[in-house]
């Protein structure tokens, strides 16, 4: 892909050259080989108030080469940062499938595989991002394109000029890395940034022409918006001060993916510098909806004890605290039903475009 | 051998007439009382002796030849070395298959003491006639009944007379003969008497013809010469199977177990009857001379003192002491305080010789064996040896690499080591075969609780595993529970002796498997970490661009993984060097070498036959089979004997198929 940029990431190489530094020193000084590879938990989160999104704690955990349970892992953490080194000097990206393939080979005088599947290296690139504090698209790591934006926007993608009003209903699809070396914006007249979860909406948004009647960036990221659209929605955001609005179900996942745009993934909390958007805005679909729009309740679907389990533990995060947030997640446990935005189709099919999203947006009817 | 029951059926019916019935008057009965023949006796009663069924007997005859053989060779100071041929017998067309045969021609050949001529006739063909009888002195014979009964058994199965061969030396003639018994008379009848040319210079050969059958497995004559081999390494054997195989079983030990002493009875192990007839029988013309020179462990100031608690003068003829005068004195003498017996009259066989035997005959990893300190049960100084032969071998586990594990479908089942231990039962040195469960042995083997020491077992079952358990009991007087002489009598005493010997083997065995275990543990560790450092080194090398010292950190890697798994203690619990360290009388095998009382197994000559003279002996000291390990290949791999029999657990180990290293040279 881009080649421009390259040598500008010898840094991202270094720490990457690192890892075998620590292996040599290690064995130098007749010492177990370790990596300190910070814990990616909830357990390992703070949530800064005041700048309103995740950050990573400070909890690491040992990897050590000569420990019966670890020392295949820690085989494999090397071989995966052996082959990102590899991308750097190469100047290439790639996916985590390809780098499965690339570390994956049999292990000397064995019938043993350095990975038996992609499970265990796409969790040892999340480590090694964390560890060197690198983020993925410095990695080179890229997810697949599964984000979708129409809207008066222009970007530049590779010296292509992208005019996001020309492209039809199918709209321009948003690559994984959008970083400015990359993608640049032009051009953008819209007002505001909506994300919303699902596909069919966006579609739906789109083959009304909402975006034209509202003057808004429609984006989506099919389900948990991956990186691309998330950084594309920041840098809308942060370069042009549109506020971000997002709509999804109204169930506990959509709860959940709101808070990962604004608040950042607990995950990869060590990112939220640059993906989380504290001041994204919630616009629905709320558990107060379905009452306010006159929805039947037999459109509702009843709550499973996932479901149940999982808004049980939202209330408990540090930015679900606010009152109006513990109330909306409240009312769903106690209604004991779930809506999806398809829902609002038993009252027509342009609903959502002419008659929800326009009142939400008149009346400032969101969750912040 | 059914000595007791014998004696009352033989002695004279008339002592106590039974009560007259109306239609029978003692006078008819009396007409019809009369001496019964022991011979005639034996013929109606032949189970007693052994020879309940054609397979049985086939087994008997060769026991009591090889037992002879051997009694009478320790006895004489001889190494001994003993040949059993087991032909199929024809009556001139071409013999049947051995497994279908049902006529047996058995020869044993012993290279012993040999028999004076005068005797021959009387010990081939007379039954209760022997020198082992009266006397309390450990032997595998006592009775004076054994080879004689399998001649009678020869002689009403196939009618044909016994062969004697026997030469008492080199200056010597040897004399044929052939006799049997005049079973009317119990006196024997000899048919043929000779001066032959023997190529022996001493020995005697017998040779029997007998209705049988041949089957192998449990209980068959291949086992019992197995496990004559393993109970006494001192012995050479030689065994021509009915299907032409030749099984040879090496000495390993090289000198003969000390020569057990004749003692006298204890006061404690005799029973009423006996006291009877030995009061009866002294030669003693007092009391107190009786009671001293009589038995064991008793002094003149013991034997004052039973006196005076019975109330007898010690003057008193013994002869003149009988009904509740006897009684009294028995009972005094069960109460007075008597020194417990000699023990030195008992010759166990000894840990290093159990060891060397299991060693040479069951493939195995672990062995370890136990002589028990002499106990008494009733009077009868006695002796329990145990010893374990663990494992299958690594040779076998060489050969059967493990399976890569698949998951298991419905309705199948780990084909796994569900077999049961083995017990393999002794006394003086005779296996025992038959009845296994009535056994103290067996018992005390169920008695032990094996999780202790790591080996599964189920309630009332043997311990589970690849396992022999061996127990023998050394004693002047084994107590058998019957007559066949093959379950040993539970005795509290006897059963907590062998217990305490199994306990103390098991406790080794578990010593052994769980440092096994940990080896094997810190091996797999090790073996990751090996795995794992090429890996390691070549990625780090790629991430330094190639400018990396690959083996100096490849080996900095090594290093800290040999430390970090137990490093030398590691090599040596796998076996590369040193003893088994903390336990003693053991030995411990492994793909490398052995460790431990291991004995050096002599050359075989190859399985052929070997023709005409077969006294050839075991090759001098210092030429011993050893094959290090390191240069063990295709070729120097001997060839394998066949599989000697259907036994599951005990798998005879030809002694040339055995390749070890020599300790300390991994
Ligand atoms: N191969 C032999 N060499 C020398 N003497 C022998 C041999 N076989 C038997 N004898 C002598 O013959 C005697 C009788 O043997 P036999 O087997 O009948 O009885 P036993 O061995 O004394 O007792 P058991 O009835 O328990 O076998 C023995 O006591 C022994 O003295
Ligand atoms: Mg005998």
């Amino acid at each position: 892909m881009a080649r421009k940029k390259a040598k500008k990431n010898g840094a991202v190489e270094k720490k990457l050259v690192g890892v075998a530094d620590t292996v040599i020193s290690a064995a130098e000084r007749s010492k177990d080989p370790t990596l300190s590879i910070p814990v990616r938990s909830l357990a390992n989160v703070t949530f800064d108030e005041k700048r309103g999104m995740i950050e990573m704690g400070r909890r690491k955990q040992a990897r050590s080469f000569f420990n019966v349970g670890m020392a295949k892992k820690f085989m494999q953490t090397v071989l995966v940062a052996d082959a990102l080194a590899e991308l750097q000097r190469a100047d290439l990206t790639t996916s985590l499938r390809e780098i499965y393939y690339r570390t994956k080979h049999t292990i000397r005088n064995s019938h043993e595989n350095t990975f038996d599947g992609q499970n265990e290296s796409d969790p040892l690139i999340e480590d090694l991002e964390v560890t060197l504090a690198a983020l993925r698209e410095e990695l080179h790591v890229r997810a697949e394109n599964s984000g979708t934006v129409v809207g008066p926007l222009v970007l530049v993608d590779d010296g292509d000029r992208v005019d996001c009003t020309r492209l039809g209903k199918g709209g321009y699809s948003v690559p994984s890395i959008v970083e400015p070396e990359y993608i640049q914006i032009t051009k953008c007249t819209a007002d505001f940034v909506l994300l919303v979860e699902k596909g069919t909406q966006w579609n739906r948004l789109s083959e009304d022409k909402f975006w034209r009647r509202y003057n808004c960036i429609l984006l989506t990221g099919n389900g948990q918006p991956p990186r691309g659209v998330r950084r594309l929605a920041r840098r809308l955001h942060e370069e042009k001060g549109l506020p971000v609005y997002v709509l999804v179900d109204n169930d506990p996942w959509g709860y959940y993916i709101y808070s990962v745009v604004k608040q950042g993934s607990i995950n990869l909390a060590f990112e939220s510098q640059r993906m989380a958007i504290p001041k994204a805005k919630f616009i629905g679909f709320s558990s107060a909806d379905p009452d306010r729009y006159g929805l039947p309740r037999n459109v509702g679907i009843k709550l499973n004890d996932k479901d149940i389990n999982r808004a049980k533990e939202l209330l408990k995060y540090r930015w679900f605290q606010k009152k109006q947030w513990q109330d909306e997640i409240k009312r769903m446990l106690s209604s004991g039903l779930k809506y999806e935005l398809d829902a609002l189709a038993n009252k027509n099919f342009q609903y959502l475009t002419k008659t929800y999203l326009p009142r939400k947006l008149k009346e400032k009817d969101w969750l912040d | 051998m059914s000595k007791p029951q014998l004696k009352s059926a033989a002695a004279p019916a008339s002592t106590q007439p039974p009560e007259p019935k109306a239609t029978v008057s003692a006078a008819e009965l009396g007409a019809r009382q009369r001496e019964i023949s022991v011979s005639e006796f034996f013929t109606k009663n032949r189970h007693l002796l052994g020879f309940d069924n054609p397979r049985k007997a086939l087994l008997t005859c060769v026991k009591e030849a090889v037992d002879n053989a051997l009694d009478a060779c320790e006895e004489a100071g001889i190494l001994p070395e003993v040949a059993v041929r087991v032909e199929v017998a024809s009556n001139g067309d071409s013999p049947p298959p051995a497994s279908q045969a049902n006529r047996f021609r058995i020869t044993v050949v012993d290279y012993g003491p040999g028999i004076v001529r005068q005797q021959i006739p009387r010990i081939f063909a007379k039954l209760l006639y022997g020198s082992k009888f009266h006397r309390l002195r450990m032997s595998r014979g006592q009775q004076g009944i054994g080879i004689s009964a399998a001649g009678m058994y020869a002689q009403l199965t196939t009618g044909k007379p016994v062969q004697i061969i026997s030469r008492t030396s080199a200056r010597a003639p040897a004399h044929y003969f052939e006799v049997q018994i005049d079973t009317k008379k119990n006196e024997p009848r000899i048919f043929e008497n000779k001066k032959i040319d023997w190529e022996s210079h001493r020995g005697t050969q017998v040779t029997l013809e007998i209705e049988g059958r041949y089957q192998k497995g449990r209980a068959s004559v291949d086992e019992y010469l197995e496990q004559v081999a393993i109970a006494n390494p001192h012995v050479k054997l030689v065994y021509h199977t009915p299907e032409g195989e030749t099984k040879e079983y090496p000495r390993t030990i090289h000198e003969l177990p000390p020569q057990p002493r004749e003692i006298k009875p204890h006061p404690y192990g005799i029973e009423f009857g006996m006291l009877l007839k030995m009061l009866h029988d002294t030669r003693s013309h007092s009391l107190s001379g009786f009671l001293s020179s009589d038995f064991s462990r008793v002094s003149s100031k013991v034997a004052q003192e039973i006196c005076k608690g019975a109330k007898i003068s010690p003057h008193t003829r013994p002869r003149n002491i009988h009904g509740e005068t006897a009684e009294t004195l028995y009972k005094t003498i069960q109460s007075t305080k008597i020194m417990a017996p000699p023990s030195n009259c008992i010759s166990p066989i000894g840990e290093k010789a159990i060891l060397h035997g299991l060693y040479k005959q069951i493939k195995g990893d672990f062995y370890t064996a136990v002589t028990r300190p002499p106990a008494v049960y009733r009077g009868n100084p006695f002796i329990i040896e145990a010893g374990l032969a663990y494992g299958k071998g690594p040779e076998e586990a060489a050969d059967k690499p493990e399976r890569p594990k698949m998951p298991l479908a419905e309705g199948e089942q780990q084909e796994d080591d569900n077999e049961l231990a083995n017990v393999i039962r002794y006394a003086n040195r005779v296996p025992l075969l038959y009845q296994q469960s009535a056994c103290a042995t067996f018992k005390a083997a169920l008695d032990t609780s094996w999780r202790n020491y790591g080996v599964s077992q189920s309630r009332g079952a043997l311990p589970a595993g690849p396992m022999v358990i061996f127990v023998h009991m050394a004693s002047v007087w084994v107590p058998f529970t019957s007559e066949s002489k093959e379950a040993i009598a539970d005795y509290d005493e006897i059963r907590k002796e062998i217990k305490l010997a199994l306990q103390e083997c098991g406790r080794r065995l578990g010593v052994f498997l769980r440092r096994r275990e940990h080896a094997k543990s810190e091996f797999r560790r090790r073996n990751i970490f090996e795995l794992y450092i090429e890996e390691v080194v070549e990625a780090c090398s790629r991430l330094k661009g190639g400018k990396l010292a690959k083996e100096k950190l490849k080996n900095q890697l090594q290093k800290i993984a040999k430390k970090r798994t137990g490093g030398a203690k590691t090599d040596e619990a796998l076996g590369s060097r040193d003893g088994p360290e903390g336990l003693p009388h053991s030995i411990i095998v492994t793909a490398e070498g052995t460790e431990g009382e291991a004995p050096d197994m002599p050359e075989v000559a190859p399985s052929e036959e070997v023709p005409g003279d077969e006294k050839e002996s075991a090759p001098p000291a210092g030429q011993k089979t050893r094959v290090d390990s390191k240069t063990k290949d295709k070729t120097a791999t001997p060839r394998r004997q066949p599989k000697p029999h259907g036994r599951k657990k005990a798998v005879l180990r030809p002694a040339k198929a055995r390749k070890r290293a020599k300790p300390g040279k991994s």
